[in-house]
Formats: structure tokens, sequence, C-alpha cells
């Protein structure tokens, strides 16, 4: 089988003096989702834009399925992509706009507008095809944008923060279709993210980015349960960076249980119980002032309460403690 | 209660109007002007061969003038919203554009005459490179002449509602439209022209009504040889023929009217106010 990856070596972007994108490298399986994750600024649109060709590349390459793309321009790379705020051309109604490639290309109009129609349906937008942008709620201009991206048979489809510009309920609904639509398709999905909620819904691997280098990559699972570093950790949540005597350590606070205070354990005073439904949180302060958060199932919780002011012990399996290298 | 704004427009603007409706029915002879209500200066003015030649030419110079500001008006508007990068060089150069209108328009057009004249600037710098070996006559008091000096007075008001159109243009557009494979001329076409008409229906409004009501230009550029509407109510005016100046400047007020209207239907202009 032909290699499809999507492979970055040691991609780099300067602004003058500031590097947004220092040497990083990656290699994006074919057909897998694939989220960008950081706080604002940490380099990961600038990445995007790269791939997409929307921005020079100061260093290093972009290799697509065996070709180096990191000059050609956007429409040739195999690429394509969604913008933040879907860019929908608002002089064209639906149709045109998802057909604006083709048209570009010089096909017939006839042909054009049979092919736009076959990617309306895919999204599910066939009976709004006449309307124009503006007509259309946010989900469905996004959809808009998607079969726009999409009527170019891209290899990869770049995402820019698709989903922010939506409503939290719609925002969960789109995601699980972003995710259909990429399994259908088969191709690689690249998105970018600040919410680690959505990264995690969505990604078979999770490249989390901060101060334009990778913090840590790798499937979505082994990024939330192993951070590697106390910048992921708490980037991630749901976990206590401890320190202790031989370094410092990631414990998911679910993982923690509470006992009453027997020797050897770490001993901890609550100092405050919050209810969240399924679970209660209870922070407790153990010794060296640090504070550990203990995700409790609220049954077991119950079963046992306690207040502020109580000494309580904490447990956690050894396996659940991951040492971070940062 | 009328509150103050209508009050202004009723005063500075409806009244006059209306004085000039019912002047134009007055009947007036060599020596007197009589109030009346006929339709006498209508007959006249729609009977004389004159007028239609007249406007005719005011036809013209609008057609003519609009089509080269909104080529150079398109073309500066363009190159100050998607080349000049900084919003600080944008406004400079902006400002650099308006500087010809901090003098009066009659010095501006006056100035065109030693420039233009038979023994002017252009003529004998032609003349000593070699290009030409007689002084070119149709340089000054000439069509040329009115148009070059309109072009010169009215670009800015194309340029500006060009140039804040193109800057409402989201830039992620023209990435799309990049993405999508298109090349600047495809860009241009398909991207930038179509959501920059309405810039261009008001600058071309303006244009148009300036270039319709003008008659101090034609005057000083064509050296009183050419004639245009404006020039037409003018010389009444001189006569005093009121009556028959105010049916003049009616008539050209509903024809400017019809020609917006007519401009208005192809460009929905509302979303720019």
């Amino acid at each position: 089988m032909r290699n499809q990856d999507l492979e970055l070596v040691s991609v780099t972007k300067r602004y003058g003096a500031t590097v947004a994108v220092d040497a990083i490298n990656y290699r994006f399986k074919s057909d897998s989702y694939t989220c960008l994750l950081g706080p604002s600024g940490c380099g990961k649109s600038s990445t995007l834009r790269m791939i997409a060709g929307h921005e020079s590349i100061s260093d290093g390459s972009i290799v697509l399925a065996g070709r180096d793309i990191s000059h050609l321009p956007p429409a040739q790379r195999g690429t394509a992509m969604m913008f933040q705020n879907y860019a929908l051309f608002p002089h064209l109604n639906v149709l045109d706009n998802v057909a604006f490639s083709q048209k570009m290309k010089g096909v017939s109009t006839a042909k054009r507008h049979a092919e736009a129609r076959e990617m309306l349906a895919l999204v599910d937008l066939t009976e709004l095809a006449d309307r124009l942008p503006d007509q259309l709620s946010g989900g469905q201009q996004q959809r808009v944008a998607l079969a726009r991206a999409l009527i170019t048979r891209p290899q990869v489809l770049l995402l820019d923060e698709p989903l922010s510009a939506l409503d939290p309920f719609l925002r969960i609904r789109m995601r699980s279709e972003l995710r259909k639509l990429q399994k259908e398709l088969g191709i690689s999905f690249v998105h970018v993210t600040h919410g680690q909620d959505e990264a995690l819904a969505l990604a078979d691997e999770i490249i989390v980015m901060n101060n334009a280098v990778i913090e840590q990559a790798g499937p979505a699972r082994e990024v939330f349960n192993a951070p590697q570093t106390k910048f992921v950790a708490q980037f991630m949540g749901g976990h206590n960076v401890i320190a202790l005597p031989d370094g410092n350590f990631a414990i998911r606070a679910d993982a923690v249980s509470i006992t009453s205070p027997t020797p050897g354990a770490i001993e901890g005073n609550v100092t405050a119980v919050e209810y969240q439904g399924t679970h209660v949180s209870v922070s407790a302060r153990i010794t060296g002032d640090q504070e550990v958060l203990a995700l409790i199932p609220d049954a077991t919780f119950f079963a046992n309460p306690h207040q502020p002011g109580d000494r309580i012990g904490l447990h956690w399996d050894s396996t659940n403690q991951h040492k971070l290298i940062a | 209660m009328v509150s103050p704004l209508a009050a202004v427009l009723l005063i500075f603007l409806v009244l006059p109007i209306v004085l000039i409706v019912i002047v134009s029915f007055w009947r007036a002879t060599e020596f007197s002007i009589i109030p009346a209500f006929e339709f006498d200066n209508y007959a006249f003015l729609f009977g004389s061969p004159v007028t239609y030649t007249v406007f005719f030419n005011t036809f013209k110079y609008a057609v003519i003038t609009w089509a080269c500001t909104l080529l150079i008006g398109f073309t500066v508007a363009y190159y100050l919203a998607f080349h000049i990068r900084t919003l600080t060089w944008q406004i400079a150069l902006f400002l650099l554009c308006t500087i010809p209108f901090w003098t009066s328009n009659i010095i501006r057009m006056i100035s065109w005459i030693p420039f233009l004249g038979r023994n002017g600037i252009a003529n004998s710098t032609l003349m000593s490179w070699g290009v030409i070996e007689e002084p070119i006559e149709w340089l000054l008091f000439s069509d040329f002449a009115v148009i070059l000096a309109f072009v010169h007075l009215y670009t800015l008001f194309m340029v500006v509602p060009i140039f804040n159109t193109m800057m409402r243009i989201d830039k992620s557009l023209i990435e799309a439209a990049r993405d999508a494979g298109a090349n600047g001329a495809q860009i241009l076409w398909n991207v930038i022209i179509p959501l920059t008409k309405p810039g261009i229906m008001i600058g071309t409004i303006f244009v148009v009504t300036l270039v319709m009501g003008d008659f101090i230009t034609v005057r000083f550029m064509s050296g009183s040889q050419s004639a245009n509407v404006g020039r037409l109510i003018s010389n009444d005016i001189a006569l005093l023929q009121y009556p028959s100046a105010s049916a003049t400047a009616i008539v050209l007020l509903l024809t400017v009217l019809i020609t917006i209207g007519i401009l208005l239907r192809f460009v929905d202009i509302r979303k720019e106010l």
C-alpha cells in the first residue's frame, strides 16, 4: 500500500525574532483523526496553516504521501482547509460555494453543480442548496464549509477550531458528526482546538503543543492517562501534580481514593468538598503544603462522608503514578 | 412638533426644490417674469434640438468619466486594501490621496491650463523629446481636457467607498478562495469584485451626479466650446431667464434620479450605509 502519511520534518515558523513553531517533527498516520491541542499562541494554528500552505514555512519540510509539499500552492497540496469562521462566500449560494473550487478548475456548470449536490447530500444539506450563507444557522454553515473543503477530494482535511463558533449543544453534536464523517471518508483529519474535552472526544492521536514545541504526542488515551510533563498534566485537567521525594508525579484525580488515616499512607486535611453529581471532589492538603484532588464516586463518598477539616488518608495505585520528565 | 433635522431638511432641501418647480412653470419675456402655470418652458426645452445634444454631451462626459474613475479608483483602492500590509501605511497612503483636496477644485482645474496649453509644459516637453513636431491642439479646450479634469477632480470619490467596502472583506475569504485553487485574477473576478459592488455603486452615484451637475469644469476646460446641461442652466441664469433655467434644472434632476434609480436596481447598497 502507498504511503499516505503526512509528515512534518523539523518544521519551523519565525516571525522576525519570535519563533512561533520551533522545529517540530511529527508523522500523522493516514486515515486517522489527529488533534493539535494547546493554549492560544502555542503555535498550533501556525502549524496547521503551514500544512495548508497559507503560511510559508521558515525551515524544515512538509511531506504528504512521499511528496514534498512545503512550497506548493494550497490547492496543489492534496489538503483542504476548513476555516474557523467557515469563510463562506457571502455572495454565492450554498451550491455555488461548494462548487467554487470546481469552477476555478473550469469544470462546466452542470457537472460542478452535480458534484456539489453529491457533497451536499453527504453533509445532509440538499434542501438548502439555494440559500445564501447568512440565511443558515451556524451548524449549517459549518456543513457547507465541510462540503466545500471535501469537494476537492483532499487526502488531508485541516480544521481550524471548527467548533468554537457553535453553542455548546451544537458543538457536541457536530463533533460526533465530524468523527463519523472522518471514518466514512477514510481520509486524515487534522483538527486544531484549545479544548481538551473536544480533543479527547474526537482524536485518535493528540498532539499537545506549548511554547512553539510539541509537549507530548500519542494516542488520546495515553496522553490523558500518562502525561509526561507538568504542563500536559495541568492542561489536560483531572490530574494532580505532586512533588514526591523522587520527583514530580501526575496522578489522575479519579484514581485517588480516601481511607481513614493509616500509618504509611499519605495523610491530609480536607479543605473543600464539592458535589458534582456523579462524583464528589474532595480537596485535601498534604505535607509540603500541596493540594491533592480526589474524585470519589458519589455512592462511595456518601457511604463514608467527610467534612472540611477532617483528617484523611489518601491512597492510589503505584501504576497510576506517572513520573513527569519536565 | 417638527424635529430640528426635519426642519433643516425642509428649509434647505425641500423648499428650494419646490420653489424651482413652481418657477419652472412661470412665464418669461425679454424683460419680465410673470407668475403663471404654463408648460411653455418645457415645450421649448423638449422642442429644441440643442437640448438633446447637450443632454447627450452630459451623458457622454458622465459615462467616460465614470469608466476612467472606476478603473483608477478600483486599482488604487485594491492596492491600498490588499497590498499594503499595515494599517498605519494604509492610513498614510490614503491621506496622501486626499492631499489634492486641500485646495479648491477651481484652482486644481485651472492649474491644468499652463500644463496643457498650446505652449504648455506637456507640448513643449513632447516637442523637446522629439515625440511630436507640432503642438497638439486637442490637449486644452477640448473634451479631452474636460474629462481629464473630471477624472482628476472626482477619482477620490470612487476610491473612498470602494476602499471602505474592500476593507470589510474578510481576509479569510481570500484564503478560502486560494485554498480552492483560485489564482489572483480568479480571486479578483469571483470574490473581490462581487463583494465590492456596493462600494462601486456608491462611488458611481457620487461621480455621475457630480459630473452631470457640473458646469464650471466644462466651461473652463472646454474654453466655452462644449456645453452640458449645467452650462445651459448657468447661461439662462446669466440672462435672467429663471423660469427656463428652472425647467432645465427640473429635467436634469429627474434625469439624474432616474439614472440612480436604474443603478440601484442592480446592487443593494443598504448593507453599506
